[in-house]
């Protein structure tokens, strides 16, 4: 019997590491292909570079001028937290504190829309946008990313809200404080992990949206919009630098945000 | 709030109906678009790509899934490593699968310095369009998976734990435990997972898009080119639409299929 | 049907011991119960013998078997789960018909079997039902159906009607009894409900801190507790308990004193500080009269307290620093702070030792 138990766990743990490798092995590789040297890169004799450099990154960043693009990103990223937060935080508040007319209907809205296939805003957007003078602006892209990500912020901060309970802002009330300082002296310091953890989300997802950037931006382009439209023409040790500055924030997010990352797509996906 | 949210949608709407070409209201950019010979390849795509990749995200979700309950030292870790996948771009996926596939990369390398090929494997490229399928298919699996994973995953914890003990208790074994109980109180999360992957892979677009260019023509990619390269945002509207459409049918016919009766009542 | 046999068991979960060594034989065909409060080691135990659970030291013997390290399908039991378990995706006739499905019964036989189960369920109309259609008595039943099913080796209970509401505990307690009784399998059956134990059983096996406490039948652990626990564990309202001095004749406590009567069964020993103990049910009020058997010895206390139970009626007497609970059959009514003769039976005394709290008497 104990030869079964342990035959089981052998098996488990081959195949934990085995899942555990097939994620993380690539992107190990594309590190050190951004920082291969490209000689050694192309030297097909070899499995492995073992000389690095800086190069890579370097050119991509500086001569190609991807720090541009990489201002853009985290412009638009900002931007789209900052109108997405104003938004959805009161929607997302009332949704979890009132009870209003229509609630259930506007609460299965909200969860359609976050079925409806995103891309479709985009080519008509162009369209508005040229009309409005928005068209390759950055604020543009941030608006479409906000339309985005409204319905994931309203979710998030409805249930986040929801898990405080009203009695800790009506306790405030009865001490003292107007309902607007109870809310902001009481609930927001509360609440905080939990909004950093999806504002940390929203960044990520505007961070790597592609279709819409790609589409509504020429010259004022975000990272992967860039890579996109370049990739094709690019050297390889430059794509790889390239993949690799796009993994980057998004890496660190995972490490620090680890306990919010399940709850936080869980509720998205329901 | 309504307005901000419901405004661009209505009007990209309203946009993408009247879409006419010389001012007409018409299906002529339907037309346009089904008289090419890449709309039909896109649509034949996009369904192919599909059909090969969630069934196997879903097996792989499974098990992983499965995996993860048995609660082993390092499954925590096991987790997060799973989920990286979810927080990278699919730019950022096509360009580390890229990497690895392409004629002077690590694949290739390793191969060949092992002996066991003699000319480098072709990934890319017009000609060798079954092997960009593959490489698509991967790069896929390798990035999306997760979100398959979280929601089964979730909801294999629901499951209580008396309900597995029992089945022990009245003999059954793993096997049976999975066919009896496990795999039939899944269901609806299984239903979920599919209309959202099933979704999503109707858009899918710049892995494919970076790793085999229009040799492999997809919906979203035949509207990002009608939309920047043939500078036609009618047709473009018009292939967003068809993409929209094609999305709600599908989610309609699993929400169908997938009724579990005792949830009913 | 099988004698089912404990030896040295213990399992621990981290620091805390939660089955402490326990030993005990449990008869072909018996219904035996452990009883205990929460957090005793009832329910784990009723794990190690189910092989839900490993001990991590002694053995599980069914018969001549040796199932200590068997996992729960080789050993031929069934379960009732406190929560039914009963699966939320199968029809009741499925749910009942899994055990035998799983062993590859034959069609036609599992159907006979299911409705002869249902039938002594009396849910035989309910086969088509799934469980959300179902009362919780009903999906009880299921549970029950399902378990009587394949005729196990030992049939275990965990708790099985603390989820239902007082009526129809009541009903099911003498259901269970009289269907094991008919099925003559041998059964455990866990709760934390004396009178459902005091009931059903044929022994009962007190538990406490993962230890037996006391095992006897319903007779022997009411008048003849072993140990403080079980004296004051089994009985509603609980035992009274006081400190007391008995030596030459005269019993001393907080409060009072009395001279022991001559025939009083302790009435020539010497028993020196000790732990009294009497029912509240062994006091009577004077004024009523006294049943015959009672060796009475009269004490004059004063009222603190009267619940009114309908049947019966609970009056709080103190006597000096002591407070004796008195039941008293019927309604009963007295001012609080008024004078109340009382005699208590010295034929129901009950003397532990100060220290291990064993029965001396």
């Amino acid at each position: 019997m104990y030869q079964k138990e342990a035959l089981k766990m052998i098996i488990v743990y081959f195949i934990a590491t085995l899942v555990s490798a097939w994620i993380l092995v690539p992107l190990l590789l594309i590190v050190v292909s951004a920082f291969a040297l490209p000689q050694d890169y192309y030297n097909l004799e070899k499995p492995f570079p073992t000389q690095f450099t800086l190069e890579n990154v370097n050119t991509l960043l500086f001569v190609l001028g991807a720090w541009r693009s990489i201002l853009n990103s985290i412009l638009v990223a900002t931007m789209t937290i900052f109108l997405s937060f104003l938004l959805g935080l009161p929607t997302g508040y009332s949704l979890a504190r009132y009870v209003f007319k229509g609630k259930d209907s506007f609460k299965l809205f909200i969860i359609g829309l976050r079925m409806f296939p995103m891309l479709v805003l985009a080519i008509p957007l162009v369209v508005i946008y040229l009309r409005l003078g928005l068209a390759d602006t950055l604020l543009g892209v941030a608006l479409a990313h906000t339309a985005m990500a409204l319905p994931f912020v309203v979710l998030i901060t409805s249930s986040i809200f929801a898990g405080i309970p009203v009695d800790f802002e009506e306790a405030g009330q009865v001490f003292g404080l107007s309902k607007a300082e109870a809310f902001f002296r009481i609930t927001m310091p509360l609440a905080l992990p939990g909004l950093s953890a999806a504002s940390i989300f929203v960044f990520i997802m505007s961070w790597n949206e592609v279709f819409i950037a790609s589409v509504l931006t020429l010259v004022n382009r975000t990272l992967p919009a860039d890579i996109l439209v370049s990739a094709l023409a690019a050297p390889d040790p430059l794509k790889f630098a390239a993949g690799f500055i796009m993994v980057l924030p998004a890496m660190l997010f995972v490490l620090m945000a680890r306990k919010y990352l399940v709850q936080v797509w869980g509720i998205t996906i329901r | 709030m309504l307005i901000f949210i419901g405004y661009p949608i209505l009007e990209t709407f309203r946009l993408a109906f009247t879409n006419p070409e010389t001012g007409a209201l018409g299906l002529y950019n339907f037309l346009t678009l089904a008289k090419e010979a890449y709309f039909w390849d896109a649509l034949r795509y996009t369904f192919l790509l599909a059909g090969i990749i969630i069934p196997i995200q879903v097996t792989f979700a499974l098990i992983v899934s499965l995996l993860l309950m048995s609660r082993f030292k390092g499954s925590g870790a096991v987790l997060y490593i799973f989920l990286i996948p979810l927080t990278i771009s699919d730019v950022a996926a096509a360009l580390i699968w890229y990497n690895m596939l392409t004629g002077s990369g690590y694949l290739n390398r390793v191969l060949l310095s092992l002996g066991l090929i003699q000319k480098p494997l072709h990934f890319f490229g017009y000609q060798y369009r079954n092997m960009e399928l593959l490489a698509i298919v991967a790069t896929e699996v390798w990035r999306a998976t997760a979100i398959v994973f979280v929601i089964i995953f979730a909801g294999l914890q629901i499951i209580g734990r008396d309900y597995l003990e029992a089945a022990e208790v009245f003999g059954a074994g793993t096997w049976e435990k999975l066919r009896y109980i496990i795999i039939p109180m899944l269901k609806p999360s299984i239903q979920t997972a599919l209309i959202i992957r099933t979704l999503f892979a109707m858009q899918v677009f710049a892995v494919v898009w970076i790793l085999a260019g229009r040799d492999i023509p997809v919906l979203a990619g035949e509207a990002y080119y009608w939309q920047v390269e043939l500078k036609n945002p009618n047709v473009a509207a018009a292939y967003s639409l068809i993409i929209a459409f094609v999305s709600l049918l599908l989610g309609a016919v699993y929400l169908k299929l997938f009724k579990p009766k005792y949830l009913e009542g | 049907m099988v004698e089912v046999r404990l030896e040295n068991l213990v399992k621990r979960f981290g620091r805390v011991t939660a089955v402490d060594h326990i030993n005990l034989t449990i008869k072909d065909g018996e219904f035996i119960v452990l009883l205990g409060p929460s957090g005793c080691g009832k329910t784990t135990t009723l794990r190690l013998i189910s092989g839900l659970e490993k001990p991590d030291e002694g053995k599980v013997f069914f018969g001549d078997r040796d199932v200590t390290h068997l996992p729960p399908r080789e050993r031929n039991i069934s379960m009732v789960f406190q929560s039914y378990a009963v699966w939320p995706h199968m029809t009741v006739y499925d749910n009942i018909a899994f055990p035998m499905k799983i062993k590859k019964m034959p069609e036609q036989d599992i159907k006979e079997k299911v409705k002869w189960a249902a039938e002594l369920l009396r849910i035989e109309n309910l086969l088509d039902r799934y469980p959300h259609q179902l009362s919780g008595g009903q999906k009880q039943r299921v549970a029950v159906a399902r378990a009587i099913v394949v005729e196990p080796d030992v049939l275990l209970m965990d708790e099985p009607l603390s989820n239902l509401d007082a009526l129809l505990r009541v009903l099911m307690r003498s259901e269970l009894k009289k269907l094991q009784r008919k099925l003559k399998v041998t059964t455990i059956y866990v709760t934390h409900d004396q009178v459902e134990a005091m009931v059903m059983a044929d022994r009962i096996a007190v538990m406490n801190e993962g230890k037996l406490m006391q095992v006897g039948t319903p007779e022997e652990v009411y008048e003849k507790p072993a140990n403080v626990f079980v004296a004051g564990f089994i009985g509603s309202p609980r035992m009274n308990f006081f400190e007391a001095r008995v030596e030459a004749g005269i019993l001393e406590a907080p409060g009072f004193k009395i001279k022991i009567p001559k025939n009083a069964p302790f009435y020539s020993m010497d028993l020196g500080e000790v732990i009294a103990g009497i029912r509240p049910e062994d006091i009577h009020v004077l004024d009523r009269g006294l049943p015959p058997g009672v060796i009475p010895a009269e004490l004059e206390g004063v009222v603190d307290f009267i619940e009114p139970l309908g049947s019966d009626t609970i009056l709080h007497l103190k006597l000096g620093d002591t407070t004796l609970l008195v039941k008293i059959p019927g309604a009963y009514r007295a001012e609080i702070g008024s004078k109340v003769k009382v005699a208590l039976n010295m034929a129901k005394m009950h003397f532990f030792d100060k220290g291990s709290e064993r029965a001396i008497l």
